[in-house]
């Protein structure tokens, strides 16, 4: 299968999970890979993280300017090497990042691009990609004419495992090329929130919740089990919840391994973006919401009594354990 | 100023999906269609810079069968001055919308592209960077504020960054700028504004107009399937109490997710 070329994303030195569930992916399809990393200074934690989950070489690719991530920069900078290296396949996670620069490297290749995929498979030259459309109302099979193959994967949707630890560590001076877009000031939330769309729980409110402030009591139970929280789209209309954190069509799809919708009567739309979740509990007043059709576990209940209830317990769990 | 937004149109968002006989598409009768909700947004924000910077004029652009006209004319009835239409028949891939979008951004010497972050029937969130990328403008997605500077030389974005960050951002024009959600309250379309619209002379293209006739898409679609049902699962009795402690013993023994 030709040449096949991971990029890989770190953040202070640390590699972003997807990028070594990627690997671990196309480890057990027999596939080698090569990690492209871009960034600056100290990377010999990520360099190898990437080679214990069987990346056979890793590329840094080095310039101050990748040190933070641009848009621009790190376009350029891969397109530069990747281009005298013949990629059959590109491959990034379908993080904030991946999702920004890989249709500009797409279009640099003159190629297509599949984003958010869920799974992929290779066999023999060919390489057939699965990936969900209308927020997983449905999904489809995408399928190149021609190479590179680019594509990205979601976020937790494959399983991690360690590789051969072979791999190689090479250097290479990169060239950011022109940058005309820059990130000039970062404001961290004053809050430091997980994120919903690489967050192993999450707990959602819906318009049940009556105000803004009553999102505290959702807020309170995800910190007692490191959640990321989540919101309705009649929570964020209703301005009881930001937009960021609005899960479904018009939001975001998530797929952790315990989603709790607390308030939530279960809309097509919101459905959409958390039916992938591996296990589902829904709290919620009315016996009949749709909610409980999707459910792995269902309440019916008042969430003003549950959820604080569920705090406690929860707490308790962590205290034993 | 020369103020393109790239639109399209969806399926509404409480669309059921059913699927085709061939699996190659979904059914598109009986569909109710609409301009992608983050495109509402993309379109009130170049209205609002022509009316900050109280000249120029907002284009709207769209790619597809003769159906998506409708969206050109809404976006018309809400202000828009100009539309264009590239007509096609049959399904064209994200690389080839966007060429087909780059080729007229060029046509109409576009000098600021706004369009929504994604489109929320294929999520694939890419022709702005496509469309960005083969004109070789800037780009930034996942815009909640935009700030024009008065010279048109210059825009200051406000981006939705990971972790409820915002990330600053000074570009120069032209740009390509992705909106999200909130930037903006898109307006309704007025009466006049649905009778102007009406009349509207649409700028109609072909891909052989645009000097794409030979080019093909590069990804094909099949196998589309629906996802498979979710069965119910249990419903905890008891009072809140109980069913807490047993949603929680769940949990850690049966599903064993904490």
């Amino acid at each position: 299968m030709g040449n096949v070329f991971l990029i890989a994303e770190q953040k202070e030195g640390s590699v972003k999970r997807v990028s070594l569930e990627i690997l671990s992916e196309l480890g057990r399809q027999g596939i080698s890979a090569t990690a492209i990393l871009p960034g600056f200074g100290d990377l010999s934690k990520a360099t190898e993280s990437l080679v214990n989950h069987g990346a056979t070489k890793v590329i840094v690719l080095e310039h101050e300017a990748l040190n933070n991530y641009n848009t621009e920069a790190y376009t350029n900078a891969i397109y530069q090497y990747l281009s005298t290296q013949s990629p059959s396949v590109v491959v990034t996670g379908a993080t904030s990042h991946g999702k920004d620069f890989l249709p500009r490297l797409a279009a640099k290749f003159k190629t297509g691009i599949a984003v958010d995929c869920i799974s992929f498979q290779f066999s023999g030259d060919k390489i057939s990609i699965r990936r969900p459309i209308y927020a997983g109302k449905c999904s489809k099979t995408v399928e190149f004419t021609g190479i590179p193959v680019v594509f990205s994967v979601r976020p937790n949707v494959l399983a991690m495992q360690t590789g051969s630890k072979s791999g190689s560590v090479e250097k290479v001076n990169a060239d950011p090329g022109l940058v005309k877009a820059k990130v000039i000031n970062t404001v961290a939330s004053q809050v430091k929130k997980v994120e919903l769309t690489e967050a192993d729980i999450i707990i959602s409110g819906g318009r049940s919740l009556k105000s803004a402030d009553n999102f505290k009591i959702i807020a309170d139970c995800a910190a007692t089990i490191g959640a990321a929280v989540g919101a309705s789209r009649a929570a964020v209309d209703a301005g009881y919840a930001p937009h960021n954190m609005q899960v479904g069509q018009t939001g975001k799809t998530v797929s952790p391994k315990l989603y709790i919708a607390c308030g939530i009567s279960g809309a097509i739309q919101h459905l959409a973006g958390m039916r992938t979740s591996k296990v589902i509990v829904a709290i919620n007043k009315d016996p009949e919401a749709p909610i409980f059709q999707k459910a792995d576990y269902g309440i019916v209940g008042d969430l003003f009594e549950v959820v604080p209830l569920l705090t406690e317990e929860l707490k308790k769990l962590k205290s034993q354990s | 100023m020369n103020i393109i937004v790239l639109v399209k149109q969806v399926p509404d968002t409480e669309t059921k999906v059913r699927i085709t006989a061939d699996k190659h598409n979904i059914e598109t009768n009986d569909i109710k269609w609409i301009i992608n909700p983050y495109d509402e947004f993309a379109i009130e924000e170049g209205l609002k810079t022509k009316e900050r910077l109280k000249e120029g004029s907002v284009t709207v652009v769209t790619v597809g069968p003769d159906r998506t006209v409708e969206a050109l004319r809404t976006a018309v009835a809400m202000g828009a001055d100009n539309a264009v239409h590239v007509k096609t028949d049959g399904t064209l891939d994200t690389y080839l919308v966007s060429r087909a979008i780059a080729e007229v951004c060029k046509k109409e010497n576009a000098q600021i592209i706004f369009t929504g972050k994604q489109a929320i029937d294929d999520d694939q969130a890419a022709t702005f960077g496509y469309v960005a990328e083969l004109l070789q403008y800037p780009s930034a997605s996942v815009i909640v504020k935009c700030d024009i500077s008065l010279n048109k030389t210059q825009a200051t974005l406000e981006q939705e960054g990971d972790e409820g960050a915002k990330n600053i951002i000074e570009t120069s024009l032209p740009a390509v700028i992705a909106v999200n959600k909130g930037i903006n309250t898109p307006r309704y379309a007025s009466l006049p504004g649905i009778m102007k619209a009406k009349k509207k002379e649409i700028k109609t293209y072909t891909l052989q107009d645009l000097g794409l006739g030979s080019e093909t898409s590069k990804t094909l679609d099949s196998d589309y399937q629906l996802p498979p049902e979710r069965a119910a699962g249990k419903k905890i009795a008891g009072d809140a109490a109980t069913q807490v402690k047993e949603l929680v013993r769940l949990l850690r023994e049966e599903a064993k997710v904490i």
